[in-house]
Formats: structure tokens, sequence, C-alpha cells
């Protein structure tokens, strides 16, 4: 079977998708999956966290491995996170960053987080900024959605943001 | 906030099965994964950390509107049956619980508030787990409590939160959004119908999972299954949400379907099923948990499908819960062997299906004569 995008190389990846209760299933060859964002096994279930964990650290070379150590707040070493699957402390995902983002792409499908911006006690005019940025995003979706009572409390928010900002 | 034991019904308004779809869907769960700046891990505590999480905690809770005027348990000061009537009510994880005579962890408590809908673990493996339970299929409704409550004492808390992974949780499964919504759902249809291996196939393409009645590695009993999200990093609470209320519709759509064509197709087969779980119930003398589950699966397709008049689904719910080991010793006041514990179900069961009084039977009906 060819690639559904390009139409010239094998496709290796199967997607099925679901978008307003409608199915529809792509197949797509490595490159163009890659191009999308998708990689292959982003399927819950199929690859269990104690899979990833094994792998970690392989493909990071002598200089990312070894030169990681342990976690300066809580003295969490790889190998420990390796064999609990559970990180020591909030500072883990800073130290552990580099084997990290490859972990969370896996298990995830992206690295990034685009739900709810956290606005801290005493928040500085740049978190102020991205929690109005976030705010603003959640505003469109619901917009989009049809979903106007919560589209109201966001847009209250918004308005009780800038007003404190 | 006042310090009690385990009331009766405590935490338990979701029993009441006034939810949409509630003879399908038993309950809905969202919870939200927070921890702390500046503390380790649950696992990763040093000395006194968790005492000092708590207390900070505690005061911003009593700055929330939300838990104001709710419960509060002590987990550490609960006698341990106490804590496992918390964990059979869905409310505490087994870790919280202390099971096989581990102590809880340290500092560990579980507030809610006076409604009952919504409240929280403290130092469970996050700092924090913030869930709502609800009747039915009410997955927004249970997401926008647990974020008021969020909204309220992350006013007060400073979270752990990265700009690029989000709110930061001990396993790396929860980081991003730290959201778990997850469906209670019964579908006999699509086990008889031998459609389930499908369904549940087809709900792991599409980033959720499923589990058994107790969450993570449990068994699935008497064909109750936990649909939930199995990715929470990359996607809006809003998407996470939605993404599952549509899934979780097609899969009532499909159970619909296959106890439709089950009655079209067997009917007497169905009816002969559901009957033989009541006669059961009603009459044993001694019944396991996880007999009791399966004949409940039997009697609930039946109340639902309209065959079993006179029964009702809040009564069904209240025998799944009430009819766990640790509910029966609490309500016998001391432990029970195995063999006592089946029992004292068994008599529990008859007592309560005989309070319901008789079900009509239709005897004598179409199915029997045009045979």
């Amino acid at each position: 079977m060819l690639c559904d995008h390009c139409g010239e190389n094998e496709a290796v990846i199967h997607l099925t998708q679901i978008v307003d209760n409608r199915m529809s299933t792509y197949h797509l060859c490595e490159k163009c999956a890659e191009e999308k964002g998708l990689e292959p096994g982003i399927n819950a279930g199929t690859f269990p966290l104690s899979d990833f964990l094994a792998q970690m650290g392989k493909g990071v070379g002598a200089e990312g491995g070894a030169a990681v150590g342990a976690c300066a707040f809580c003295g969490l070493r790889l190998e420990d996170f390796k064999k609990t699957g559970r990180l020591g402390c909030p500072h883990c995902y800073v130290t552990f960053e580099v084997h990290l983002r490859g972990l969370l792409r896996r298990l995830h499908g992206s690295t990034q987080h685009v739900g709810k911006v956290y606005l801290p006690p005493d928040p500085t005019h740049a978190q102020r900024l991205q929690r109005l940025s976030g705010l603003r995003r959640k505003l469109d979706q619901a917009v989009a959605n049809e979903d106007f009572e919560r589209a109201a409390e966001l847009r209250d928010q918004i308005r009780a943001l800038e007003a404190a900002s | 906030m006042v310090d009690l034991g385990v009331p009766p019904g405590f935490g338990l308004g979701w029993l009441e099965a006034s939810g949409p779809h509630a003879d399908i869907v038993l309950s809905t769960r969202v919870r939200l994964a927070r921890n702390l700046q500046g503390h380790a891990f649950g696992p990763r505590h040093r000395r006194n950390e968790a005492e000092k999480v708590f207390e900070q905690v505690r005061d911003a809770v009593a700055r929330t509107a939300t838990l104001e005027g709710g419960a509060m348990l002590d987990l550490a000061a609960l006698p341990a049956l106490s804590r496992r009537v918390l964990l059979e009510r869905h409310l505490i994880s087994r870790e919280m619980a202390g099971e096989n005579g581990d102590a809880p962890p340290r500092g560990a408590a579980l507030y809610m508030d006076a409604h009952e809908r919504v409240g929280m673990m403290v130092n469970e493996e996050d700092h924090l787990r913030l869930q709502a339970l609800l009747s039915g299929l009410r997955l927004e409704e249970a997401f926008h409590l647990v974020d008021k409550l969020d909204e309220e004492l992350g006013a007060h808390l400073a979270y752990a939160y990265h700009h690029e992974f989000g709110y930061l949780t001990s396993c790396p499964t929860n980081v991003g959004t730290g959201l778990r919504a997850s469906i209670f759902v019964h579908l006999p249809g699509l086990v008889l119908t031998k459609e389930i291996g499908r369904v549940l196939q087809g709900i792991g393409q599409v980033g959720l999972t499923f589990r058994g009645l107790y969450g993570e590695g449990s068994e699935v009993v008497g064909n109750f299954f936990q649909i939930s999200n199995q990715t929470t990093l990359g996607k809006s609470e809003e998407d996470l949400i939605e993404h599952l209320q549509n899934i979780v519709s097609r899969v009532i759509q499909h159970e619909m379907q296959a106890r439709a064509v089950l009655m079209r197709d067997a009917p007497t087969v169905i009816e002969d099923k559901i009957w033989r779980a009541y006669g059961l119930l009603r009459y044993a003398r001694s019944l396991t948990f996880d007999e009791v589950m399966n004949l409940l699966s039997g009697v609930r397709l039946g109340v639902s499908m309209k065959l079993l008049p006179g029964l009702s689904v809040y009564t069904l719910n209240k025998i799944m819960i009430n009819a766990q080991s640790a509910h029966l010793e609490q309500a016998a006041g001391r432990t029970l062997t195995e063999t006592e514990s089946d029992l004292h179900r068994a008599a529990y069961v008859r007592r309560i299906l005989a309070a319901e009084g008789e079900v009509p039977t239709s005897d004598g009906d179409s199915a029997a004569e045009g045979a």
C-alpha cells in the first residue's frame, strides 16, 4: 500500500482518527508521518512505560548520557528513574530534560503542554501574559465548540486578569 | 473543617444513579495531579516533608470556597478498616489505604466538599490528587468542579509547573495537564455478543485505555470497565474531555445496539440469564464478591432493559459497594473470615432485595407459548 500523502513510498503507519464522530483512516509512509508530527507507537497501551525506560539514554551518546549525574535537589539518578518509573522532584524534569523529552514524545505524542497555563500566587508580568494567551486560546476553542457558558466564564477570567495587569 | 471517622454514606452520592445514562455509566471521575514547588514527590520525601506539604495544603484549603464546610480525614489517624472502606468507595488509592498492613503514607489525608462531589487526596504519589466523582456520564461537569478547586488552591499554593512540560508529576505518564478522566461503564451486551474485544482494541487505537474495577492492573469483573484517557500532554483539558465523551458515547451506542441484537436473536436466553441472576442473588446463602458482581451484571442488564420491573439502579449500586469485604466487616463490627464474609454478603444481598419487594414476573409470556 502506498502512502496517502506522497503516493510514492510504502505506507507503514496506519492512523485511525475520529473527528466529530466520523472515523477516517490514513496510511502514511515514515517520512510523511514524521513531517506530520506522528511517530510510530503513540497508540495507547502498546508501549508500556517500562519498555521506554529500558531504551532511555541509549541514543544520547557518551557525552549526554554520562554528563547527567544525580538531581541536585533530590539526589535521584537516571538509573533510579529507570527502575521505578517515578521522578523524584520537580527539579528532576530540568536535570533529565534531554532524556525526558524523547520519553514524553513517545508516551504522549508531544512534549508541549497546551492545556491550562498556571498562574502562581504572586505572578510576574510575563506569567500573566502567558496565562492570558492560554485563556484566549481556550476562549477561541470554547467559541468554536459553541460552548458559550464556558466562553463567558473564560471571558470573565480574561477581563479580571487584564484589569489586574 | 471537621475531623471525623468514616460516616456511613460518606462519598457515596454518585450511587443515586441520577446522572445521564446511569444504567450503563455508573460514574464519571476526573482527577488532576498537582505538586508543590520546593518539595520532593511523595516517594522521595525527606524527614517531615510530607507533614510540611500537608500544612501548606491545609492553609490553602482554609481559603478555598469549594471545600468550606467539608470534611478532612487524616488517614494515619483512621483504623485500617476505615481506610479499606474508603478504598472500596474509590475515594483513596491502594497506596493511601496502606493495604497489606502497611501504614498509610505520612501526612496522607482525604478532603471532601460538603456536597461530596469534589475533593482531593493529599500526599499520594503526587502531593495533590484533586478528584470529582459524579453519577452517570457527566465529564464536563466533573471537570469544572475539579478545575474550580484547582483555581482556588493554585491561587495560594506554588505548584510545580514547567513552561514546556506543564504541571509536573511524579510519573511522566501524568505530566502536562495532570488530568485523568475515567468513565466506569457496564457493557454486558458487548461481552455477550463477543464484540467487546474489537471495541476495546478500538479504544486503544484512539489514545484511550481501559481497566477493571479497582483501576490500574485490576481485573475486569461483572462486565464493568473503566475507560480513561491515556495521554495527558499535548492536548488541552477540554480536548481530552471532549474526546473521551465522544468515544464513550459511541461505546454506549454500540452497547445499545448489541442489546437490541440479543433481544432480537435470543430473547429467551437473555431473559433466562437475567432471572437466574436475580434468583441467585435473592435466595443464595453464600456469595463471593466476584459472584455478586457477575450476578449484578445480569440483574443490571435486566433493570436497564425494563425486564426486571420494580428494581432500581440505585439499589444495585448500593449492593456493589456494600457487599465488599471491608463494608461487610464494618457492618458486622468485627473481622470476618472469607467463609463468614460470603455468608454475610449473601445475607445482606437477600435483605436488600427483600426490602425492595417482589419483582413482578411475567409468567406465561409469549416466548414460552410460542415455543
